[in-house]
């Protein structure tokens, strides 16, 4: 079995592993990082975005020996230590969640958004760039409040630590 | 401790794991030595078993074992059961055919479950399913309600494939009233079957303990204790007191996660059998063969109104497919939960219900978001605005013309409404919306080419089910109660054990507001334990918005218990009589004088037990509590939806959403709020994009997110909510529930809204882009010309 290393949250982690083995099955199964979830198998509804070298990519269809040599960001790493990032202190805020499941992908998604759009976003721009992340719980009006709210708090971040 | 008592909007305790990636979900748990389960699943709809050859997979590497009909049938695995009895009209039972865990004999959907194989790795036991060999002997499927009485028997005990013919009501007293009726409004409608899809899929690990010959069960149950009882005294897996079911944090259920499925019933059987944990996780695909489907009626209705344009009769017939099996709740979707809301918010003095409920060659149907309430809705709101538009009344005069205004009120069919102000829902829900403005908005529409529309859904709901005799005698095979303890720590925090489960409500944060409000503690002092039997001894789980009507109630009786033992205790702490201990904001006090004794401080006497006589007075300080409803509850509301359409593509955009809710009292308007939210989406997917279709032969063509539309988030508007308030009188805190609502309202807010914009009423759900082009070039044309 080929070995693949990559960095994942800060920390490099190598294993041998089936040359099938998924981004995601590698996350959840070989290092037990369980936040990043699979709701769809079809790259549909997003519960597996992670950040491959700073941008959001799909974890459940991606192969982990694509990985080699990468960065890769999980919702277990997106923190500072004890303190939140601030799109995950904005999702509790606004109660953009209710059974959490889809939570991490939208976090993660919602993070890249920022990076990519800036940190004034208008709901119709946050409503057309969710179209890869489904939620059944929310109804989507508390994501949408939160990720704006987000993303006018991620401006008083330091930039490196926005840019993740 | 109004910060954080009842009705305080405050953000959840349980975020905190979600939103870092710390929550355990099934599929997060592994544990050691577990091997791994892939169902081999029918790709025929209906056909005959002759041989199946396991040989090949068998020797496949890494498996362990696989396992087909005949190895759950030599070790007497009982069948999946249905828990609701249903009579038919001729007093006969329902006929309910065999639900084998793995098929014997035939398969009668695809995705039916014929062998199971367990195996090292996923992979592997993929893989060697590939190498199993089924001899089928395909015949003819039944896949349309319209033709399921003609087609081919699907089980021995039910012929023309009838599970019942159900009915409800007067019918000589409805005849009646359509016989002298001024007018009569006549509407066929299907409503739409629907895959729940709960975002986390489902999972179970099945494991044996062999130094105490018992069985550990993780599984995504809404309902856990249910789950336990139906394995335990039906499937005869083991004993209760030798199983223990756990359901950790469950990502959504919708009705979904209800149901004791195939999967979980072989992963902990076979879990006995090979020594191993054993592990399933269900893929989406599967998700859409396997889980229960719900809706899927087709009706004809009739609505008999006076000259004055009162409503004197109601008339409906409905032919309702249940699928190939009985799921576990599934016949009492379309009659007990179904004909009884059809009086709506309505006065009608005579409804009669009949239902033919159908076996088909599809996924079983059972209860999904609502569960017959938004079947019945989608009825009456559709006819009241059919019956409005036919004798020229503005649809929300002649509801209020027509509108229950005196309670209790009983109707024609069961149900006694307790309270309610409907009106006052109304018109609040038209000061929001700024009905005034809807005709400037709509000629604005029309100058830019577009058919803007209006609908007004006003629907009720019966919530809680609801009281245990009262369903017995409906046929019900359990009690609706709920159950609940409350632990005192010699230290004052206090653990709440709720047979309620939360997959998203939020119960971790509302249970804590209640115990918070009546003791004066801190939320942080109170912890919520739910979803594991060893911890919770018995519960009936959450569905039917029931958590905070019955599951609250249990837990406000054992803080009655709680209290009066705490008064008992500080009678001999501060040494006065019982009677003169008054209990306040946290605080133990003697009427009349300065003594006073804090919460923690009679905690800790009540353990340490040194100022009272322990033969006289227990020790310790816990209480425990069932709630067995009086009553169902009954939210109502009014939603209006406002929609535009574009002929030219047939899409349609929603506009502007107003809900007024009356939920009686709330315990935290933001969680309640985002259940009105989640609601709404779901009944716009129903009404706009969301179908599950199966092919002549019973292929079901739309069994992934590609091909099944679900809503996302630039389909659905933000939405204005408000609340009236009436407290429902039949629990201590006053609540009705709330987690159906939206559901139930929006499907018939939105096909009002889509007729009205497009001037005729022949519309079926979901009213995709095409079906709304095809129905829209009438008005184009009629626009062009003018």
């Amino acid at each position: 079995m080929p070995t693949v290393t990559m960095n994942v949250n800060g920390r490099q982690r190598s294993a041998d592993i089936d040359p099938r083995t998924l981004l995601v099955q590698f996350l959840r199964e070989n290092l037990r990082l369980t936040g990043t979830h699979v709701g769809c198998d079809t790259s549909q509804c997003g519960a597996c975005v992670v950040h491959i070298d700073g941008e959001a990519v799909k974890a459940c269809t991606t192969l982990a020996l694509s990985c080699e040599g990468s960065n890769v960001l999980t919702i277990e790493g997106l923190a500072n230590g004890n303190e939140l990032h601030p799109m995950q202190e904005a999702f509790r805020e606004h109660h953009g969640l209710q059974c959490g499941f889809c939570t991490p992908g939208m976090i993660m998604t919602a993070v890249d958004l920022v990076r990519r759009k800036g940190n004034n976003l208008d709901e119709k721009t946050i409503r057309e760039e969710l179209e890869g992340n489904l939620c059944r719980c929310t109804g989507y009006h508390n994501i949408v409040k939160a990720i704006a709210a987000g993303a006018r708090n991620m401006s008083s971040m330091p930039q490196s630590k926005a840019a993740e | 401790m109004g910060a954080t008592g009842i009705g305080a909007a405050i953000p959840r305790k349980e975020d905190h794991r979600f939103i870092t990636g710390k929550g355990r979900y099934v599929d997060d748990i592994n544990r050691p030595g577990q091997a791994y389960a892939y169902f081999l699943r029918s790709p025929h709809a209906h056909a005959k078993i002759n041989r199946i050859d396991t040989s090949a997979a068998q020797n496949a590497p890494g498996v362990v074992e696989v396992y087909t009909g005949d190895d759950i049938a030599a070790d007497k695995v009982g069948g999946l059961i249905c828990g609701w009895l249903i009579h038919s009209k001729d007093g006969s039972p329902m006929n309910a055919g065999p639900h084998p865990a793995l098929a014997q004999g035939k398969v009668r959907y695809v995705g039916d479950h014929v062998a199971v194989v367990i195996a090292d790795t996923l992979a592997q036991a993929r893989d060697a399913a590939e190498k199993i060999e089924v001899d089928y002997e395909v015949l003819p499927a039944v896949i349309d309600l319209a033709n399921a009485q003609s087609g081919a028997q699907i089980h021995d005990v039910a012929p023309n494939n009838v599970v019942y013919d159900w009915h409800l009501g007067d019918k000589a007293a409805t005849d009646k009233a359509f016989a002298s009726a001024k007018h009569v409004t006549k509407l066929q409608l299907v409503n739409n079957r629907l895959v729940p899809n709960p975002m986390e899929p489902r999972a179970a690990v099945g494991e044996y303990e062999e130094g105490t010959d018992s069985l550990v069960l993780y599984t995504t149950s809404q309902n856990p204790h249910v789950a336990r009882l139906v394995l335990s005294a039906f499937i005869g897996l083991a004993p209760e007191h030798k199983f223990r079911v756990i359901a950790p944090d469950v990502g959504g259920g919708f009705g979904s996660k209800i149901f004791i499925y195939a999967e979980e019933t072989i992963c902990v059987w076979a879990a006995r059998k090979i020594r191993r944990p054993v592990k399933w996780n269900c893929d989406r695909t599967e998700a859409f063969l396997c889980d229960a489907h719900g809706r899927d009626h087709v009706t004809h209705a009739e609505l008999a109104t006076d000259a004055e344009g009162k409503i004197t009769g109601l008339r409906v017939s409905t032919k309702a497919n249940l699928g190939a099996y009985l799921s576990t709740f599934a016949s009492s979707v379309p009659t007990y939960l179904y004909v009884p809301l059809l009086s709506g918010q309505y006065n009608i003095p005579a409804i009669y219900g009949e239902v033919m409920a159908l076996y088909t060659n599809t996924a079983p149907v059972d209860a999904y978001r609502g569960a017959g309430r938004p079947e019945a809705t989608f009825v009456i709101e559709r006819i009241v605005e059919m019956a409005a538009r036919e004798l020229n009344m503005d649809p929300a005069e002649f509801r209020r013309k027509n509108f229950v205004t005196q309670f209790p009120h009983q109707t024609p069919v069961i149900m006694c409404y307790d309270t309610g102000d409907y009106d006052a829902s109304l018109k609040k829900a038209q000061e929001i919306h700024d009905i005034a403005g809807f005709a400037s908005r709509k000629a604005k529409s029309e100058s830019q080419g577009k058919l803007r529309g209006l609908g007004y859904s006003a629907y009720i709901e019966a919530c809680g089910i609801a009281p245990s005799a009262a369903v017995g005698s409906l046929g019900a095979g359990v009690g609706l109660w709920e159950s609940a303890e409350v632990r005192v720590n010699p230290i004052g925090t206090v653990e709440i054990l709720t047979g309620s489960h939360s997959h998203g409500q939020g119960h971790e944060t509302t249970f804590a507001q209640l115990v918070s409000d009546r003791l004066g503690i801190p939320i942080d002092n109170v912890s919520i334990v739910h979803g594991d039997t060893d911890k919770v001894q018995m519960g009936m789980g959450t569905y039917g918005s029931r958590s905070g009507a019955v599951g609250m109630s249990a837990i406000f009786k054992a803080l009655d218990k709680i209290e009066v033992k705490a008064k008992k205790v500080a009678a001999h702490v501060l040494e006065a009589s019982e009677g003169d201990i008054e209990f306040k904001d946290g605080k133990f006090a003697v009427k009349g004088t300065d003594k006073n004794a804090d919460w923690g401080t009679i905690a800790l006497q009540a353990y340490i037990a040194h100022k009272f006589n322990g033969q006289e007075l227990e020790p310790g300080l816990k209480e425990s509590a069932f709630w067995d409803p009086t009553n169902f509850t009954f939210p109502a509301g009014v939603h209006i939806c406002e929609l535009e359409v574009d002929p030219a593509t047939g899409s349609t955009t929603i506009e502007k959403w107003t809900a007024v809710d009356d939920f009686g009292n709330l315990i935290n308007p933001m969680i309640v709020e985002g259940q009105v939210h989640g609601g709404i989406a779901q009944g716009v997917g129903q009404a706009l994009l969301e179908g599950a279709i199966y092919n002549e032969d019973g292929q079901l063509i739309t069994a992934s997110f590609m091909d099944y539309c679900m809503p996302r988030a630039h389909d659905v508007p933000s939405y204005q909510v408000g609340m009236t308030t009436t407290p429902c009188p039949s629990n201590p805190l006053g609540i009705k529930g709330c987690g159906e609502a939206g559901a139930i309202a929006s499907p018939p807010a939105v096909i009002n809204a889509l007729t009205n914009a497009l001037g005729h009423e022949n519309l079926q759900m979901p009213a995709t882009p095409e079906r709304v082009w095809k129905a829209a070039q009438g008005a184009r044309l009629r626009m062009a010309a003018e």
